[in-house]
């Protein structure tokens, strides 16, 4: 066989498995969608869940995942920064950074099974949170924080290091220049990084089923005081999430529409985590546009 | 010898852990003048000329000695301000890297730094550098949009403006031209020329021509020696050591 041949044969296979990956993803993702969505409306999006009769809906799931996502970022944010600036800028390379590394790379390969019931017997049990928000918050923030540790860290290694020269010459402190140079170039990865691992921990199911919860609890979505117990706002208050109310309702879900409503929640939390993908790209590329003016 | 030297520096060593990099330079530099230091690469020129404004300092497993003085402050005294330093000698760089603002928060970002509020000083101050830079009519209609969307010769001058702002006495410039095209490199050597009444100029450069056409002074660095340092025109015509006349006849490096 001739090197044109082999090229062409070698491009076809390409394309072939390529096209194998989009036709499973595309038929996956029509199957939840045409499956679920004729179930979605405004009642199936606001109400509670119903245990035992049809006609329930995913309001207090659907909240308690954005609550968790808001609390678990607000947790992992700062210090995933904080990680990734010194690993980057400040972190010689010596035993105890290799270690740190290598430390990252182990947890961030952890099946968020093991990660759960590590929460549920550090937080939940060891530190008496309960199944709640904040033990559920925690564990994704162990979950999340190395893959956004790496994140920000790549980002800032992109720079190129004459960045950091001209800062210091022109009589910035290490630290001036990285808060105010590097990292405001690096800011499209980052952001990018951080939207895509919030979309990551909004579809988590297995790290949260002994952290944050089976039940989801009546909200009153009268009282937002955080000291209240059927506060929405409560982060001690048990918290089903969208992720683990699909897992529940097909495990042992016993109301009648339980295939509608899984198919439901399915397909919204595709399309909010697909809602997520899009955002990150798209606020990745605006800020890097702006930052260029190209 | 019109006025006494700025800079003067004596037995500099250094060392990048056993390697010796530089084998006891001593150079002075005079006020309004642009001194090219040439040499092949690795002959320790950039390493030189980075330790003026001590930008090897964060460089692991490095060892200086000897003693480099600007208007007579030892440089490398533990009393010394780093920031006040890299204020006086500001450098320019290779790489035309504009930070990720607009051309306008470029130019006055060290005056930010230094804490000038008044829009009026900053204002002034960014005409005046990019008036002086040279690049002045190219940007002061887009002086509001991003320095990283300029063409990369002017960039440089963009970044040569940033560090004008801030008012050196002495400007260290690290083969400034050698990533730009001819007519954007010669736009920055004729600014250059023009700058120098203001500024002492200290440059790096792989181009002989360049050397020749824009320096005062030329020094030669050979293998971390300096072989020779004369006045441009003598020593691109005649040469006092035999290794200059080698080097700019095209015989090695």
């Amino acid at each position: 066989m001739n090197v044109k041949r082999q090229d062409k044969l070698a491009t076809i296979i390409l394309y072939v498995i390529a096209g194998a990956i989009i036709l499973v993803l595309v038929a996956l993702l029509a199957f939840i969608l045409i499956q679920g969505l004729p179930h979605v409306s405004w009642h199936f999006l606001t109400a509670p869940a119903r245990a035992f009769e049809a006609g329930g809906g995913i309001g207090i799931q659907l909240f308690n995942s954005f609550y968790l996502l808001v609390l678990a970022m607000l947790i992992s944010v700062p210090l995933s920064l904080g990680a990734g600036i010194y690993l980057s800028e400040y972190a010689k390379k010596n035993w105890l950074t290799g270690l740190i590394r290598t430390s990252i790379e182990i947890l961030s390969s952890l099946p968020s099974v093991v990660v759960g019931l590590f929460g549920f017997l550090i937080f939940v049990i060891q530190f008496n949170f309960g199944f709640s928000i904040l033990s559920g918050a925690l564990v994704l923030t162990v979950f999340n924080l190395p893959l956004l540790t790496r994140n920000v860290e790549e980002s800032l290694a992109s720079i190129s290091h004459a960045q950091r020269e001209a800062g210091l010459a022109l009589g910035l402190s290490r630290w001036e220049t990285v808060l105010k140079i590097i990292v405001p170039e690096a800011l499209p990865g980052i952001v990018t990084g951080m939207i895509l691992g919030a979309g990551r921990v909004f579809g988590e199911a297995a790290a949260l089923i002994y952290t944050a919860g089976q039940s989801a609890p009546a909200l009153d979505f009268t009282n937002w005081n955080p000291f209240y117990i059927a506060s929405p706002l409560n982060p001690m208050r048990p918290a089903e999430t969208l992720a683990v109310h699909i897992w529940k309702i097909n495990s042992e879900g016993i109301m009648p529409d339980a295939v509608a409503v899984s198919a439901g929640a399915s397909a919204v939390l595709i399309v909010a985590v697909l809602i997520f993908n899009l955002v990150a790209r798209w606020l990745g590329q605006r800020l890097f546009k702006k930052m260029t003016s190209s | 010898m019109a006025a006494a030297p700025i800079i003067t520096s004596r037995d500099v060593h250094l060392y990048y852990g056993k390697h010796e990099a530089l084998k006891g330079i001593d150079l002075d530099f005079n006020p309004q003048q642009i001194t090219a230091l040439i040499g092949p690469s690795g002959s320790g020129k950039s390493t030189y000329l980075r330790l003026l404004n001590r930008m090897n300092d964060l460089i692991p497993n490095i060892k200086i000695t000897g003693d480099i003085r600007l208007y007579q402050q030892d440089i490398y005294a533990s009393d010394m301000d780093i920031v006040q330093l890299r204020k006086e000698v500001g450098m320019v760089f290779q790489q035309p890297h504009p930070f990720p603002f607009s051309i306008y928060d470029n130019v006055v970002y060290g005056l930010r730094l230094a804490g000038i509020k008044d829009r009026a000083v900053l204002d002034q101050a960014v005409e005046t550098s990019l008036k002086a830079a040279a690049v002045w009519t190219e940007t002061k209609d887009i002086l509001h949009e991003s320095a990283l969307a300029l063409s990369g010769g002017q960039r440089q001058r963009v970044c040569i403006a940033r560090v004008l702002a801030v008012k050196p006495a002495v400007i260290l410039l690290d083969e400034p031209t050698s990533a730009l095209d001819p007519i954007s490199s010669s736009k920055i050597e004729q600014m250059l020329v023009d700058l120098k009444k203001d500024y002492t100029i200290i440059m790096v450069t792989h181009n002989l021509q360049q050397a020749a056409r824009a320096s005062d002074k030329t020094a030669f660095f050979l293998d971390g020696q300096l072989v020779e340092l004369n006045d441009t025109v003598n020593f691109f015509t005649a040469p006092a050591k035999k290794e200059s006349e080698d080097y700019i006849s095209g015989r090695f490096g």
